[in-house]
């Protein structure tokens, strides 16, 4: 068996960041374990640029920004293991890993980060009728296969879902000479940025449907076509507005679900909300010095996020491994009139810093005020001009007030028009 | 005169501006915006909208097949195809580094085309 103070799943942009910075806390022996065969994570298809505004004051294209992370890693004497699958992390942190080099392993770890990132929502989970022709793939498929593999998967297009990676491959595929011929979204709003509706869709004459569905497919072998049809306000296909439009290419764009396999089989509790593990200010789980980080914790919009929560896990890790992390008892928190979700789902009251609360809105509000209570009192407000389901907000929770809350007590944060 | 609408993309706000243009394409008013980020998105969309390419090469004896690659600055909006010409039509050889320049000056626009990473 290995030994190792602390063993990151993942090497990812969040993997990368928690390991570089509980190597900067002082942690001696810190081992990445990364399923595909280089780091970056997802970032490495990611070949538009918009990476890294708020992290580095830059504009980068996704490689670049992992790149930078990349180099670092290999610059210190972290260990590395690509091509590497975690099978298991048992009770005790022990983690049972798998590869072609040293077969299987076992690895004794103080503390444990984890960093699976998440995947897309498949075909299978929207029942949509029809064959099972090729030519349905997910976006980020699609996306692999044009920037990795440099191949294009279809000549006519139609996209169905509006988040950005179905925004982004609507422009990829048109620049390398493919016909989109719609982008149909289920909702009456897109879940994508404004930016890329403007810049992916405006800018190539490409039609966005909203309160739009693909309600089956057609075709043997290849797909032939896709029929679409108008949606009521209960999400249902209106009839008599079918559409059928000819493509060789269907592409899914409907929502991303964090990688907990893992983490479920460790028993550590799950938030049914964002589907990532519950922890505390400083990402730690349920599980005892095991940590999550990124898109397996909660799915993010900018990576500079996920690298930004990442270096707290690393941190907290490092914490850990040195006895040194607060474990006084917690306060815990609750989204509510409009607020969703909130991450971490609970802090220290000992904790050694300020807070940011994480969360999204369920709906669109405008000139909203925030409020966050615990009991009856009021701990602070906040002004938002405007929030939006596809945008992450935060709060900040100042150090001082955090330690004057109550053991178990409860911290309610809501949004409301003013 | 000609009236343009557009969504702002400078911020989450997403503010709705109207943009009117006189018979030389000159900015007479910007409306509907909220600050002055959105005046300067305007002006710059309706005279000369520019934005940021990135694409991917054909590489020969690298780790994949393809290696990314970006403008090093926005061209103008009109060029992209013409961009994606040029690019097209490059096929490096491995080591490519990020950084290194793949097209020198892309169509005499002065901005130049680089890997976005190792190949």
């Amino acid at each position: 068996m290995l030994n190792y103070d602390l063993v990151v799943v993942g090497g990812g942009p969040a993997g990368m960041a928690a390991a570089l910075q509980a190597h900067e806390d002082g942690v001696e022996k810190v081992l990445i374990l990364e399923r595909a065969d280089s780091l970056g994570g997802i970032l490495e298809q990611c070949i538009h640029t918009g990476f890294g505004l708020h992290y580095f004051g830059e504009e980068l294209a996704g490689p670049e920004y992992a790149g930078r992370f990349i180099e670092q890693v290999y610059n210190t004497d972290i260990d590395v293991k690509v091509d590497t699958m975690v099978l298991d992390i048992s009770a005790d942190n022990v983690v049972t890993a798998v590869n072609n080099f040293d077969g299987l392993l076992t690895i004794q770890a103080k503390a444990i980060v984890l960093a699976m990132g998440c995947r897309e929502r498949p075909r299978g989970a929207l029942s949509i009728a029809g064959c099972r022709a090729s030519g349905i793939m997910t976006a980020g498929t699609a996306q692999k296969y044009v920037n990795i593999d440099g191949y294009m998967p279809g000549k006519t297009v139609v996209i169905l879902g509006s988040g950005d990676i179905g925004l982004i491959m609507a422009r990829r595929m048109t620049l390398e000479g493919a016909k989109v011929k719609a982008v149909c979204e289920l909702m009456p709003y897109s879940g994508g940025l404004t930016r890329n509706i403007v810049q992916c869709l405006e800018d190539f004459d490409i039609p966005l449907r909203l309160s739009c569905t693909v309600v089956a497919t057609h075709g043997k072998d290849r797909l032939e076509g896709v029929t679409v049809a108008n949606v009521d306000e209960n999400l249902k296909p209106i009839p008599g507005t079918e559409e059928y439009i000819p493509c060789d290419t269907l592409m899914l764009s409907v929502g991303l679900i964090p990688e907990n396999e893992l983490s479920k089989n460790a028993g550590i509790t799950l938030d049914p909300i964002t589907n990532g593990p519950v922890v505390d200010e400083y990402r730690e789980t349920s599980h005892k010095g095991v940590f999550a980080c990124g898109n397996v914790l909660q799915v993010h919009d900018l990576v500079d996020f996920v690298t930004e929560e990442s270096k707290l896990a690393g941190a907290g890790a490092a914490k850990f491994i040195k006895g040194e992390k607060a474990d006084a008892g917690v306060v815990h928190t609750k989204g509510q009139d409009g607020v969703r979700y909130i991450v971490p789902q609970n802090v220290n009251t000992a904790t050694d810093k300020d807070v940011k609360l994480y969360f999204r809105v369920g709906r669109v509000i405008k000139n909203a005020v925030l409020t966050v209570t615990c009991g009856d009192e009021v701990i602070m407000t906040k002004k938002k001009k405007k929030m939006t389901p596809g945008e992450m907000e935060y709060i900040t929770l100042k150090v001082d007030t955090i330690h004057n809350l109550p053991k178990d007590s409860t911290l309610v944060v809501s949004a409301k028009e003013a | 005169m000609e009236k343009r609408e557009l969504v702002c993309v400078s911020c989450p706000m997403g503010c709705a501006i109207t943009v009117e243009l006189d018979d030389n394409g000159q900015v007479v008013s910007v409306t509907g915006n909220t600050c002055p980020r959105g005046d300067k998105y305007a002006r710059q969309e309706c005279t000369h909208p520019e934005r940021m390419v990135t694409s991917s090469v054909r590489v020969e004896g690298g780790r994949l097949p393809v290696v990314p690659v970006k403008t090093s600055q926005p061209i103008a909006k009109e060029l992209i195809f013409d961009c994606m010409k040029e690019i097209n039509q490059v096929v490096l050889k491995a080591p490519v580094k990020i950084g290194d320049v793949v097209i020198h000056d892309v169509l005499g626009t002065g901005v130049d085309i680089l890997a976005t990473n190792e190949a």
